[in-house]
């Protein structure tokens, strides 16, 4: 068997703010249908590097690629807006915070961008939002606005925003670490879901047991490189490199506290 | 106080009182889209548009009301700008107090979330649409309330127009009391017709904004 193209592939990632270095050099392949996590400790550049990838923080070194298309393209401003926009379609992204527009309702934090975006009618629009809130199971908050919605609510209801747009990867920052622990579950859920229909997803969580049942590849980010990188039974059971040993003994000190 | 002599003029200052209405109305119409158009240039993508917009925030805030309008109505002939006095002191009031609303306005639009920007742009929308459908109808909300501290003060500050002689309430009180030699009385007339309409455009401001929390 031949190795698969890269679905997602980040050639030599590299990021400075000055002369702090976030990113150093990094590749990373990810499959079609692939879930990976990227763990690591805060400043070690993982939402950075996840960020890079829809070009919200754009790289200063480095290429990214979607299956044919190169992201990060250098091109004049009018025509880099609308590659950028049109390569954004497929890669959704959920944020920590959720990031819902709080004077839209639920149905029209999903529908504006196929409306506006894809032009979709508001007939076509509409089923897309039940069959994307359907699937988050919160179609009978359709009416409602995000400020009443709880933490868990409105990160589905993100989802589903994503969702709608019909991306071909979900890019997770820190999709859960917001939210009160006992509305974690709801969501994770809902990735698993996912997970299920092999949508690709790539994850950065500080969630262990969640990338270890829903992973398929572990990578761990320490200072701006990939330290280690496996399935998640080898790096959670058995981590090669002492960072990453390091890293999850006070992990998992913490989580048991 | 002589209220025979109060009752006798007053229906001058309600004439007054109309002329200082009209002005604060378009005024704050012209202010209005000052402040829009300066936003635009303050938050704009090209440096020179943000430079143009500097400027004018800077020379307006930083120099007299009065002077502006000094400089256009008495100064303007001499370039051959000539203007009627109504018409120098809406425009001269109107660019002056739309500087302070450009800051007004871009400051809400600053207020909102980056993350607001970053969730729209990441489905696809554009740069134009992100700011026309997310953030202007939130920064929108946030502008009520200080964009009404800045009428306030433009209504207010109609009654400079009264050194360029437009007969609006100030003016009248002063013609007044050229003739009747009773400036408390004129004043006071003057000073209650002012509050009259700055706490009717307050209460308007604050129904706007309770209106549009409702969400």
């Amino acid at each position: 068997m031949t190795e698969p193209k890269p679905f997602v592939d980040i050639r030599n990632a590299q990021k400075s703010y000055g002369a702090l270095e976030v990113l150093k050099d990094i590749s990373l392949q990810v499959a079609r249908g692939e879930i990976v996590a990227i763990i690591g400790p805060s400043g070690s550049g993982k939402s950075t590097l996840l960020r890079a990838i829809n070009d919200l923080d754009p790289l200063t070194g480095g290429e990214v690629w979607l299956e044919d298309t190169q992201i990060n393209k250098k091109l004049p401003h009018r025509q880099y807006e609308k590659h950028i926009n049109q390569v954004r379609q497929n890669i959704g992204m959920v944020f920590q915070h959720f990031n819902l527009f709080p004077h839209l309702s639920v149905r029209e934090n999903v529908t504006l961008a196929p409306k506006l975006v894809k032009r979709l009618s508001e007939d076509e629009a509409e089923e897309l939002a039940r069959e994307q809130l359907e699937k988050v199971g919160l179609i009978d908050r359709i009416d409602y606005y995000p400020s009443r919605l709880s933490g868990g609510q409105k990160q589905r209801v993100a989802i589903a925003r994503a969702l709608a747009m019909k991306p071909k990867v979900m890019l997770f920052d820190e999709a859960t670490s917001a939210l009160d622990p006992e509305l974690v579950e709801e969501v994770n859920l809902v990735m698993k879901k996912l997970a299920e229909e092999h949508m690709t997803m790539i994850i950065v969580t500080h969630e262990m047991g969640f990338a270890e049942t829903v992973c398929d590849r572990v990578i761990f980010m320490d200072k701006g490189v990939v330290v280690e990188e496996g399935p998640p039974s080898r790096i959670f059971r058995n981590p090669d490199n002492e960072r990453t040993q390091n890293f999850l003994r006070k992990h998992l000190a913490n989580a048991n506290r | 106080m002589d209220f025979d002599l109060m009752l006798r003029v007053y229906p001058f200052f309600i004439e007054a009182a109309w002329i200082t209405l009209q002005l604060s109305v378009l005024t704050t119409l012209l202010g209005l889209a000052c402040g829009t158009l300066g936003a635009m240039a303050r938050l704009s993508r090209l440096r020179i548009f943000r430079m143009i917009g500097a400027v004018y925030v800077s020379v307006f805030r930083g120099t007299p009301a009065l002077i502006q309008l000094f400089i256009l109505y008495f100064g303007g002939p001499q370039i051959g700008i000539q203007l009627d006095a109504f018409t120098a002191g809406v425009i001269g009031l109107g660019v002056n107090i739309g500087a302070y609303m450009t800051e007004t306005m871009r400051g809400a639009i600053i207020a909102i979330d980056r993350g607001q920007t970053e969730a729209a742009r990441t489905v696809g929308l554009s740069r134009f649409q992100t700011m026309r459908y997310v953030i202007l109808p939130q920064a929108a909300r946030l502008m009520i309330r200080p964009l009404g501290v800045n009428i306030n003060a433009l209504i207010k500050g109609t009654a400079l127009v009264a050194a360029i002689s437009v007969v609006e309430l100030t003016y009248t009180a002063q013609r007044f009391i050229g003739s009747t030699y009773k400036p408390f009385e004129m004043f006071m007339i003057s000073g209650a017709l002012y509050m009259i309409i700055i706490y009717a455009t307050g209460r308007g401001i604050a129904w706007l904004d309770r209106r549009a929390r409702i969400v």
